[in-house]
């Protein structure tokens, strides 16, 4: 598969900081293929045909499949492969391009992450195989039968797990999105695709048990305030939790859309807080210790935090707070002609439920609400849709969310005044794109 | 305790014993609610994986280092990624950047950004080197987080720290963290005649 060996990253690059929205061919061309195709429009010729629609409302529709399709395919004239030829279903062979949009030429990617492929994805739940990727020490291999749990602390009785005794415990199985604080951060280069710039947030079903429940059958001491997850990697991925949130909705998690989690999300274990940065998330969970104080690791002091043009800097910034982006027609698609087209896209907020998304298709001037895909739930993608009809004319378009909380999506000019550009983290402004006449779709900040 | 409560059901006291878990499943009372599943973990256990140190000095490991050997010990595991002198490649810059924070152009460092000094001890000890963690000895963690003080003139060449030194040091930025204020900015949710572009 052609991709554009494009190296956005300057020589100041940071690599183990979450990563810069950077641009990759192989997504952006992938992208664009996607939505033409969806279109009905012939890739290969680049021929888009428009006839006239009779309607009264005197609609374009556009169509690139002229040609007659053969009578009988050759899918219906032998047999196909027999049952059990794959005995773990993978994606056609057509849509091998589907693929995580990792960064060029990094220095070195044991600490490093990959972006889901937002503009090619429907639905909700994000393949676990395109789940977007934050790893400080690479991906370990952990034996579950080797692999154990401890909760340890400001608790009565020290408890060590198999992994099959938490299986054995109360399951239950939620919906949430995942992403990653640094998704995009503020500064340039901005990214060019959807998934170049929040391709770091991913939504699953986490099936596991109860932290709660973990912490009850353990016994808290009153000084209990904060607990501490570690995990089994090379880097011992250290964060504080504080207590609240480890008694209300969170989870320690063993699988994701249904079967075993991945390695890349932290098979055997990890922790689940819903609506908390991902970095908090501990994958390959291997220790809680409960406290009475954070326990300032690396990653909760000198990362994660999020600088001030003042000099000083916000610390223990656990929410994601409400985001939505337009997914199709996004960066690096095409819309094949004037007409009909469905904006589409996602919505999320750590505070609870997408309430509303609107949608502007005149650059922000006037707004119109979309229909909010069913169901909606707590801390989850939530799809939206809006019916537009194109006049063929350069626009730019943009979607708003607001959750219900009533918290509305900000303006990334209002983010950087309030915060400045060196921030880094918790960038969830709105993302406009701009529609060429040619119906090339890319950054309107670019 | 666990084991003796299982001995207990063996021995015959099962009903008795099964009713009252079984209550306290049904009310989730709190401290009380036993599933009997897991079992305890031992004092040795604990100690053997509880490696965190905390910034007020509670468990720290004994030993000490020295800036000397703290050199050495850089040079050997640290210095390809972190640069001759901490200025950073292809692991972060560990040095300089005091001033910057405020600045267009902050620099995010050990001296200039961390508030602990006892985090660096912990972060080595349980990640550094990248290739090889949690491979150096206390002595030696002791030694190249001394020397990487040293590097940002934060204690001198004839240092020898331990984890009392590692918790009195004041680092130049232990101020420089407030809570988080979120929400921060208020969008109007305007929908028609709308000034600002998105």
């Amino acid at each position: 598969m052609a991709r554009t060996p494009k190296h956005p990253a300057g020589p100041d690059f940071d690599p183990d900081l979450a990563p810069q929205a950077l641009e990759t061919g192989a997504s952006r061309i992938r992208s664009r293929r996607a939505f033409l195709r969806k279109s009905g429009a012939l890739v290969s010729s680049g021929v888009v045909l428009a006839t006239l629609d009779a309607n009264a409302q005197g609609a374009v529709r556009t169509t690139g499949n002229s040609a007659s399709p053969p009578a009988i395919p050759e899918s219906m004239k032998a047999p196909g492969a027999p049952v059990g030829d794959k005995l773990y279903g993978v994606p056609s062979k057509y849509e091998a391009d589907v693929i995580r949009n990792v960064p060029k030429n990094q220095a070195q990617y044991i600490s490093s992450a990959s972006r889901s492929p937002l503009g090619d994805l429907d639905g909700i739940i994000t393949p676990s195989g395109l789940f977007y990727e934050r790893h400080h020490g690479g991906v370990p291999v952990i034996d579950p039968a080797q692999h154990r749990l401890m909760l340890h602390g400001l608790v009565r009785n020290p408890l060590l797990f198999t992994v099959d005794e938490l299986r054995r415990l109360p399951s239950i199985s939620r919906i949430h999105f995942l992403e990653c604080s640094g998704n995009p951060v503020y500064t340039k280069p901005y990214g060019k695709t959807a998934s170049d710039l929040v391709g770091l947030v991913s939504c699953g079903e986490w099936t596991g048990v109860s932290l709660k429940l973990l912490l009850d059958e353990a016994g808290l001491m009153p000084d209990a305030k904060w607990v501490m997850a570690e995990g089994a990697d090379a880097a011992a991925m250290t964060r504080s939790v504080p207590l609240d949130k480890c008694l209300d909705d969170a989870l320690v998690v063993y699988s994701q859309n249904g079967e075993r989690l991945r390695p890349e999300q932290g098979y055997p274990l990890r922790l689940l807080l819903p609506g908390f940065e991902g970095n908090m998330n501990v994958k390959w969970l291997r220790r809680l210790k409960v406290t009475d104080a954070p326990v300032y690791s690396r990653e909760e002091t000198s990362k994660y935090t999020d600088l001030l043009p003042s000099g000083k800097a916000r610390e223990f910034t656990f929410y994601m707070e409400a985001k939505s982006i337009i997914t199709s027609p996004s960066g690096g698609q095409k819309i094949p002609g004037a007409g009909f087209v469905e904006i589409r896209g996602i919505a999320w907020s750590g505070h609870g439920k997408v309430a509303r998304v609107d949608v502007s298709v005149d650059a922000g001037r006037t707004w119109a609400q979309a229909a909010l895909q069913e169901p909606v739930l707590t801390r989850s993608l939530t799809r939206f849709r809006f019916p537009w009809q194109w006049n063929g004319r350069p626009t730019i378009i943009a979607s708003r969310v607001v959750d219900e909380t009533g918290y509305v999506q900000p303006a990334f000019e209002q983010l950087t005044g309030e915060r400045g550009v060196n921030s880094f983290y918790h960038n969830n402004a709105i993302q406009p794109w701009r529609v060429a006449d040619s119906g090339e779709v890319s950054n309107a900040n670019g | 305790m666990r084991t003796a409560e299982f001995v207990a059901r063996s021995a015959g006291a099962l009903a008795v014993v099964a009713c009252a878990a079984l209550l306290a499943v049904a009310t989730t009372a709190g401290a009380q609610t036993r599933f009997g599943i897991g079992r305890t973990a031992t004092p040795a256990e604990v100690a053997a994986w509880n490696i965190d140190v905390e910034p007020d000095g509670r468990n720290f490991p004994p030993g000490q280092g020295s800036v000397v050997h703290g050199r050495d010990v850089y040079n050997a595991q640290c210095a390809a990624c972190h640069g001759a002198n901490g200025e950073g490649g292809v692991g972060d810059r560990l040095t300089g950047g005091m001033g910057t924070l405020a600045t267009d152009k902050p620099v995010k460092t050990v001296g200039s950004y961390w508030p602990y000094a006892t985090t660096l001890f912990d972060y080595i000890r349980r990640a550094m080197p990248l290739t090889a963690p949690q491979s150096l000895s206390n002595d030696d963690v002791y030694s190249v987080s001394a020397y990487v003080l040293y590097l940002n003139g934060l204690v001198p060449d004839s240092a020898v720290v331990d984890g009392k030194a590692l918790t009195a040091l004041r680092m130049p930025n232990r101020d420089g963290f407030i809570g988080d204020p979120r929400p921060d900015v208020k969008n109007a949710d305007c929908m028609t005649n709308c000034t600002k572009a998105p």
